[in-house]
């Protein structure tokens, strides 16, 4: 697949536009900077779905970044698989711009939010278009200093310690992961995973390697019990911060380990850390989700709801790993973990967007100051519903998409435990989801005081996003077919199925 | 590409999906414009419902089926079981949105109840276009979901507790459910719903997983149909205000889960293959139970509306008693109940409505003397309650003769039992409300008493729907063989779906 693929210079496109954003928006006067600013979205945006629609008309791509190619130079990868994630991010940081430029008012906020920002989203679309262990590396050190820089921006006892705690984490993640890396290049020579093809984890050298390479992964990942850096720092960073952490940044870690571990690993070792993940998994989803059960904070609530969220992903592995049953069953789980990805993130970004407005309008976010919001901010509170229902994993929602054909894959592998625990954990999320929303349908108690004005942009992204998360639900062809774009499995279930 | 049949059930839908959507996007004081989409959504959806109604008389297909996740389509399709549902269910919109026009009028949140109201409609006839079980899911849980906003639209710590409730036994039912569907599917893959059943050719080695799938999936709608033991959330979401009550908890919500009931025992498993499985019987059985059940608690309540939500549960279970027993004539009338009752107890929650809203009365043991101020509304309401007891020629009497007849029939003779038991039971429970209203003079001063409107007894959008449906119910009796009633349409589909091969 490598080999064949085409060349396309356009691949460059997403990454060094923002980039090229970033820097000039470091030392741009403020009204400058505000349409700079809406310039370089836009440009991201339309370049990485640009990209999306050349994948889908040519197939994967691959860019020689300098005419150097691997092992020793840059290369820029793209299949179906990098082009969804791409999309993704294009999509929600659009949508985050948009409710940015109104969330921040101050002139000092502006300037560090919107460098840092497209730092960030830099780092991401870069690390969607690789396909090399190093390279991986640094594109998640850009994401991880960019994002504690942005969690820190705010200042102040909550959020400077958050942040300096997931300075830690995301470090020690990031050392154990370079541990790894070098490891795997004193065993082999490449780091290239298309030149490792199915050769990690091999002998003991490779076992060690492919833990570390692991363990750092899952730190960065917040999975069970690396988890507790997550809810602090994504409840406490600025609404559009929350939203590019809990909907962007814990899928690039993961996108790495997802990457990796199918066209990476051996047989062997995929079939040994399956069931490890999946156990994991299910370990974050249940944890997750009762401490969401206990929050009484809104923002609170919905960091531990991405805990629990994030296990989810992981159950795949199992279920999807050589040897658990036939392929068509094993690509349907791996689709059913990326189609849950992209709707948690339109989800999940609605929620924190949600979240902001009611900050900015009550000045706080415990669960009385949702009364009466129902009928004083409804759009804020339907992009809260209608995002909490893929959450809940309700039909119609993409949510639920992703749920049933993990459920159906995890049956029909014969691993039918994980069910209970897929079931289980949307029950857990009606119920905290619930728990916080029945407040807003309390009448506004007497002697309320006014809202603060909350600009409809901040309101209507929110909603849109939700909206977005359901109508996966009814139009789940399309991303399917995507995703089956160089997808790593010999049989072709997806397109029979479509 | 699209023809304009395959568009026609998406379009029933849309009728109300962009009414809502509109009536979000108006302001709260819009009312007059309000009042118009409302009026015209619920009058375009009607028409529509009557091209399918052609449509299935002609042997035409209306379809609209989409790929929405790999192997399984959402399908909306209309067949003779969809027009019984949805020819009830628009019908009834129209009557209830004036009604609720009527009712609510001055009072706060309308923008959110219309839109809300509106969203139920849409999840209501998307139950009843389903035409396989994961679309009829997808709208099963969409009802759950925009009923909950009408539950706690009174904004109430009572409200938000009975909304609670609510959540937590539709969403546990929806997980069995969920469940059902899920082994079924491993089972035997995708299917539509059709009418000689789809699981007929199964390995008799998987018998026992049908069975456990079918309880799975009874559990799940048996929330929404009241069966007991999980009808606790019916009394309790009474809390809402009347409109609701009369469509959703008389009509739209639970009929969705005895519809669904139905939709299993006829199209998914067919009623042979139910009945050579052993399934039938426990369901009839514990169905008897919650008619009998439903009607004893009734007794007990003095609430007017809870005296009547416990008579929905007890009705409700009428439809799921008739198609249970194997046999073409009962299911006649557990079918034809499927309307009759909604239009019976449509009306009874009108009227108790009215009460409510010109007399402030709530509770039975006020309607002393209340037929003399208001004779139209308890008029009406006198005509559903001996409907629903089952005197002829109402319509009431037309289920219960052909549940009665058709169990005679099947040799199910203890039907006979539980339906005079719960005749007498009906009767007990109704006569004595129609004895105060008519008979015993007025104590005192009604409790919370509006200024009368002119010469009426209240105003015209309050009187016009409950008189409609009273007379729906007499005519539905009196001329019940003429090609038009909901009796004959019944016919119609058991020699279309269940006869015919």
């Amino acid at each position: 697949m490598p080999d064949a693929a085409s060349s396309s210079i356009w691949l460059a496109a997403p990454v060094l536009l923002p980039l090229l954003t970033a820097l000039l928006a470091s030392f741009t006067a403020s009204r400058l900077r505000a349409a700079l600013c809406a310039a370089g979205t836009l440009a991201t945006a339309g370049s990485s779905l640009f990209v999306l629609a050349r994948v889908v008309a040519e197939g994967p791509l691959r860019h020689r970044l300098g005419g150097w190619g691997a092992p020793l130079g840059i290369d820029l990868f793209a299949d179906g698989l990098s082009v969804l994630m791409l999309a993704m991010t294009a999509v929600i940081g659009g949508a985050i711009s948009l409710y940015a430029s109104a969330y921040f008012t101050s002139a000092h906020e502006r300037r560090s939010f919107w460098p840092l920002w497209f730092l960030l989203w830099t780092g991401l679309n870069a690390l969607f278009l690789t396909a090399d262990l190093f390279n991986f590396y640094v594109t998640l050190e850009v994401i991880s200093l960019s994002a504690v820089a942005l969690v820190a921006m705010k200042g102040g006892p909550v959020a400077l310690p958050a942040a300096v705690r997931y300075l830690f984490v995301a470090m020690l993640g990031s050392l154990a992961y370079m541990g790894g890396v070098a490891l795997v290049y004193a065993q082999t020579g490449v780091l290239d995973l298309h030149l490792l093809t199915g050769r990690l984890g091999e002998g003991p050298l490779g076992r060690a390697a492919l833990a570390l390479l692991i363990g750092g992964l899952l730190a960065k990942t917040a999975l069970f019990p690396l988890h507790l850096w997550l809810p602090p720092a994504h409840s406490s960073a600025p609404a559009p911060v929350s939203a590019a952490l809990s909907a962007l940044v814990v899928k690039a870690s993961f996108y790495i380990l997802l990457r990796t571990s199918f066209s990476a690993f051996s047989d062997a070792a995929l079939a040994a850390v399956g069931p490890v993940l999946g156990v994991l998994g299910a370990a974050t989803v249940l944890w997750g989700s009762f401490q969401a059960l206990t929050q009484d904070r809104l923002k609170l609530m919905i960091a531990y709801s991405t805990v629990a969220q994030i296990g989810y992903l992981f159950l795949l592995f199992p279920v999807a790993m050589p040897g658990a049953g036939d392929a068509a069953w094993q690509s349907k789980a791996w689709i059913a973990g990326i189609f849950h990805a992209l709707s948690h993130a339109c989800a999940k970004a609605a929620m924190f967007m949600a979240a902001g407005a009611i900050l900015h309008a009550v000045g706080r976010d415990d669960k009385n100051s949702l009364r009466g919001l129902g009928e004083r901010m409804p759009v804020t509170i339907s992009a809260l519903a209608t995002a909490g229902i893929s959450i809940m994993a309700l039909p119609p929602s993409g949510g639920f998409i992703a749920k049933w054909m993990l459920l159906v894959a995890a049956i029909r592998t014969d691993q039918w435990w994980w069910a209970p625990i897929m079931i289980g954990g949307g029950l857990l999320a009606a119920a905290y989801i619930f728990r916080m929303i029945r407040y807003a349908f309390l009448s506004t108690p007497d002697g309320a005081p006014p809202l603060h004005p909350v600009p409809r942009r901040l309101e209507f992204t929110a909603l849109a996003l939700g909206l977005l998360a359901l109508a996966l639900g009814l139009a789940s062809v399309f991303p399917i077919a995507v995703a089956a774009i160089g997808a790593p499995f010999p049989e072709n279930w997806f397109m029979e199925a479509l | 590409m699209p023809t304009l049949s395959s568009m026609i059930p998406l379009l029933v839908l849309m009728t109300s999906l962009v009414t809502a959507a509109v009536i979000f996007g108006l302001g709260e004081e819009r009312v007059r414009t309000r009042t118009f989409f409302n009026l015209l959504g619920a009058v375009a959806k009607i028409g529509l419902v009557g091209l399918m109604v052609w449509g299935v008389l002609h042997q035409h297909v209306f379809e609209t089926r989409w790929r929405f996740m790999p192997e399984l389509d959402f399908v909306l399709r209309a067949d003779s079981m969809t027009i019984l549902f949805s020819t009830l269910s628009s019908l009834l919109w129209l009557l209830t949105t004036i009604y609720a026009i009527g009712y609510l009028e001055d009072s706060p949140n309308r923008r959110r109840f219309f839109g809300y109201f509106s969203l139920c409609v849409t999840a209501t006839m998307g139950v009843s276009l389903a035409g396989n079980l994961i679309t009829f899911f997808v709208f099963y849980e969409l009802l759950t979901l925009t009923t909950y906003p009408l539950v706690v639209h009174r904004g109430t710590e009572k409200a938000v507790r009975a909304g609670a409730m609510y959540l937590r036994y539709t969403l546990g039912g929806s997980a069995a459910m969920l469940i059902g569907m899920l082994w079924l599917y491993v089972l035997v893959g995708p299917f539509d719903f059709a009418s000689t059943g789809a699981l007929r050719d199964l390995d008799p080695k998987y018998r026992w997983h049908l069975m456990v799938i079918f309880a799975l999936l009874i559990g799940g709608l048996g929330v929404k149909a009241a069966l007991i033991p999980l009808h606790r959330w019916l009394p309790e979401a009474m809390v809402a205000p009347a409109p609701v009550s009369a469509l959703l908890h008389a009509v739209a919500v639970v009929k969705a889960g005895a519809f669904g009931i139905v939709r299993v025992i006829y199209d998914v498993y067919g009623i042979d293959f139910a009945h050579d499985l052993g399934v039938l019987k426990p369901l009839a059985v514990l169905a008897a139970i919650t008619i009998l059940y439903g009607s004893i608690r009734a007794l007990a309540q003095d609430d007017f509306k809870r005296r009547l939500a416990f008579s929905t549960v007890s009705q409700v279970s009428y439809i799921t008693l008739g198609v249970t027993i194997f046999g073409p004539l009962a299911t006649l009338g557990g079918l034809v109940h499927l309307v009759h009752q909604g239009v019976m107890k449509i009306t009874m929650f009108f009227a108790a409505g009215n009460v409510a809203e010109a007399l402030g009365v709530h509770k039975v043991s006020e309607l002393d003397g209340a037929g003399r101020r208001m004779p139209l509304t308890m008029g009406a309401f006198t005509i559903a309650a001996l409907g629903m007891i089952g005197v002829p020629p109402l319509a009431g009497f037309i289920s219960k003769w052909y549940l009665g007849y058709g169990a005679a029939v099947a040799g199910e003779y203890w039907v006979l039992g539980v339906l005079a038991g719960s005749s007498l039971l009906n009767a007990a429970y109704f006569l004595p409300i129609l004895h105060r209203v008519w008979f015993k003079p007025q104590r005192g001063p009604w409790p919370h008493e509006h200024p009368q409107h002119g010469r009426l007894e209240t105003t015209w959008w309050l009187l016009l729907p409950p008189v409609t449906t009273a007379l729906i119910v007499v005519l539905a009796g009196l001329f019940a063989g003429h090609p038009a009633s909901p009796l004959s349409w019944v016919k119609f589909i058991s020699t279309r779906e269940f006869i015919a091969p």
